[in-house]
């Protein structure tokens, strides 16, 4: 057999019907993940045409965009932002229950944003087909898995015939070469990537990632990476299964277990490009150059290292986003006043990010200018940092420790950031207004958006890791 | 859905390139559980000023382009999210084209299921059409083509089988359900 990419495995195995020049393939759907945003429509169409989900027990919900990130009041009510929101919350628990899918609400125990629960509990596997409503199902690509974002209609296909119609994407390879330097992160790389290779850079295609320097990273950091392949443009992001997948995956509830599990690891060792496999594209990038990065205008392609000074606009759409984030050209990126800093998100709300965000603030103080939000992305991350005390370590430094959800990420629960104010954040889009109307989005690692709360204005992360190492 | 085989209307030209789903229909008015009213909402946050009344520079708020159905907009038109709340709003706001010289991979495949034509031409048409705002365009799904008001005509990209549905106003779920055996033969074969 001709060489083979990953891709075309992972396509291969579930081609129900392969596709011609007139009709896209079939392609069967192990795992179907469902929040509240995207899925009312898709159950109401089903609904209409008298239709049934065909395999409820491939198909997993949970509450996570609208959800609210405070408590509930005495009473026990939930401050959802409008009766709008608590509606959509409560039509996907009616949806469910109709439908018979699972659903992991809002007291559940497993609950969290979508890209998150789905590994955690490792129902994201290597070999699999994941799809969801939302286009940072990328994420779960990091265990070799082909996953990624379709709209309603499509969540209606899923949920009907647990297929989709659709074309092969094109199969890019980007290489990361050398090591990463010290206090630099895998959102540090995955920024440094879309700048290079555009916003528009993985259009068509699903991204591997490979090379030295992504082997090297953990399974957090894969799904970092992976997470943001869609602000390249791309399909899907993915990563070959290795040991460090399968140490990650053994044990989590829904992983197999005994026999199944060995059965299983022998077939994920199988799911790797061949040596000699071909892609479209391939992209080298040498991770030792990579310095803290952080984006400086209005999409996720528009990055800086942390120390470089902000360029002048060559045309007239990169001045408008220079004005709408008040930088000038020529000026530096470090000592921009902060006005919010949001650690979380599915980017970068797992533990190892609480982690490296409290590594900064232990001991130190959130500058008095600043507002800091810290959101895990699952309720087990936030129970995780609670028992190894970070949540401590946020209080004491005056940040907001909340429940897990997308919070400040997509600005739809209320926690949003306000007019002309800045704000670093953890997540992975910086679109005008994402955070909120007039809102302006600096994205960045959480050490950097850590050191940014601490020093009231965008600063190296290095700095406070140093002095870290040396005390 | 109803076929679509021929168009002609006036184009409005948003030249700015990356027009992310954000902007198109901001996060804030997702709460939503049905597909129509989004249009209000459409470029939200360009069309209205803070205090709520219309940004009159806009280009879709000016008298001309009132009545224009096709929206030619800069590379890399509808990135970002997966929201099919942005082909809503955009058909709920009375366009039914989109034209640029790429389209990102979610939002076309959303707009095309919706019946919202979503078509890419290569770079100098593209170049012609964003320095042309307001012309007639007759676009003619059949045979692939916009004719300008000259006569002048380019060929636009577009997926064999999204042509044939627009054409023949298949439904794409419709299709897949008459596929049952092959999904059925599928399973038994993969079967745990
Ligand atoms: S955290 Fe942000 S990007 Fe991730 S699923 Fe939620 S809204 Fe989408």
């Amino acid at each position: 057999m001709a060489p083979r990419t990953l891709l075309d495995k992972l396509w291969d195995a579930h081609q129900v019907t392969a596709e011609t020049p007139d009709t896209p393939a079939i392609l069967y759907v192990d795992l179907h993940l469902v929040h509240e945003v995207t899925s009312p429509q898709a159950f109401s169409e089903l609904r209409a045409r008298g239709l049934r989900v065909r395999r409820p027990a491939r198909t997993l919900a949970t509450l996570d965009h609208s959800t609210p990130t405070l408590p509930a009041d005495a009473a026990g009510s939930l401050p959802f932002v409008t009766p709008a929101a608590a509606a959509q919350v409560d039509m996907l628990r009616g949806n469910c229950r109709e439908f018979g899918i699972e659903l992991l609400d809002l007291a559940h125990a497993q609950r969290g944003i979508v890209h998150v629960i789905g590994p955690e509990l490792g129902a994201t596997r290597p070999g699999m087909t994941i799809v969801c409503g939302d286009s940072h199902t990328s994420t779960h690509g990091a265990f070799g898995a082909l996953a990624f974002g379709i709209g309603t209609s499509e969540v209606g296909h899923v949920l009907a015939s647990q297929c989709l119609l659709q074309r092969k994407p094109r199969a890019m390879a980007i290489e990361v070469r050398g090591h990463l330097p010290p206090g630099v992160t895998a959102k540090d790389l995955v920024l440094h990537i879309i700048g290079n290779i555009g916003v528009d850079g993985g259009t068509g295609c699903v991204i591997e990632y490979r090379g030295e320097a992504i082997r090297a990273l953990s399974m957090d950091e894969r799904m970092t990476v992976c997470n943001m392949s869609i602000e390249a443009g791309a399909r899907a992001g993915m990563i070959a299964p290795d040991e460090v997948t399968f140490a990650w995956l053994h044990g989590r509830p829904r992983a197999p277990q005994g026999a199944a599990w060995e059965r299983a690891v022998a077939h994920w060792e199988t799911l790797r490009s061949d040596p000699d496999a071909r892609f479209e594209r391939s992209v080298s990038i040498d991770a030792g150059a990579i310095r803290p990065t952080l984006s400086y205008g209005t999409h996720p392609g528009m990055v800086l290292d942390i120390d470089a000074v902000v360029p002048t606009a060559t045309d007239a759409q990169t001045q408008r986003a220079l004005d709408y984030m008040g930088l000038r050209a020529g000026s530096r990126l470090a000592g921009t006043p902060v006005d919010v800093v949001f650690v979380g998100s599915c980017t970068n709300g797992r533990l190892s990010d609480l982690r490296a965000a409290a590594a900064v603030l232990r001991g130190r103080r959130v500058a008095g200018s600043v507002r800091m939000l810290v959101v895990p992305g699952s309720a087990a991350v936030k129970r995780a940092a609670e028992q190894e005390g970070l949540d401590a370590v946020f209080r004491a430094a005056g940040a907001e420790w909340r429940e897990p959800g997308c919070s400040m990420c997509i600005a739809m629960n209320g926690d949003l950031v306000a007019p002309g104010q800045l704000a670093v954040s953890t997540s992975n889009r910086n679109f005008e207004g994402r955070q909120g109307p007039g809102a302006r989005t600096v994205l960045a690692s959480p050490a950097s958006a850590a050191a940014a709360a601490v020093a009231g204005h965008i600063a190296d992360p290095r700095a406070y890791l140093v002095e870290e190492a040396v005390a | 859905m109803n076929p679509i085989r021929q168009l002609h209307a006036r184009s409005v030209v948003l030249a700015h390139e990356n027009i992310d789903t954000d902007r198109i229909i901001p996060a804030r008015f997702l709460t939503t559980t049905t597909r129509s009213g989004l249009g209000r909402h459409a470029f939200q946050d360009w069309r209205y000023r803070s205090d709520g009344t219309p940004d009159p520079a806009f280009v879709l708020n000016q008298p001309e382009a009132q009545g224009c159905e096709i929206l030619v907009a800069g590379r890399n038109f509808g990135c970002g999210s997966s929201r099919e709340h942005a082909p809503w709003a955009l058909l709920d706001a009375g366009l039914r084209v989109v034209i640029s010289s790429e389209i990102a991979d979610i939002f076309r495949s959303n707009a095309l299921k919706n019946g919202l034509l979503a078509i890419t031409v290569d770079a100098a048409a593209h170049r012609y059409l964003l320095r042309h705002p307001g012309i007639e365009l007759r676009i003619d799904v059949v045979a692939g083509h916009i004719t300008l008001p000259d006569g002048g005509r380019f060929g636009f990209a577009l997926d064999a089988f999204a042509r044939h549905c627009l054409i023949a106003g298949i439904d794409q779920l419709g299709f897949l359900l008459r596929e049952d055996a092959a999904i059925r033969h599928y399973e038994e074969q993969h079967a745990a």
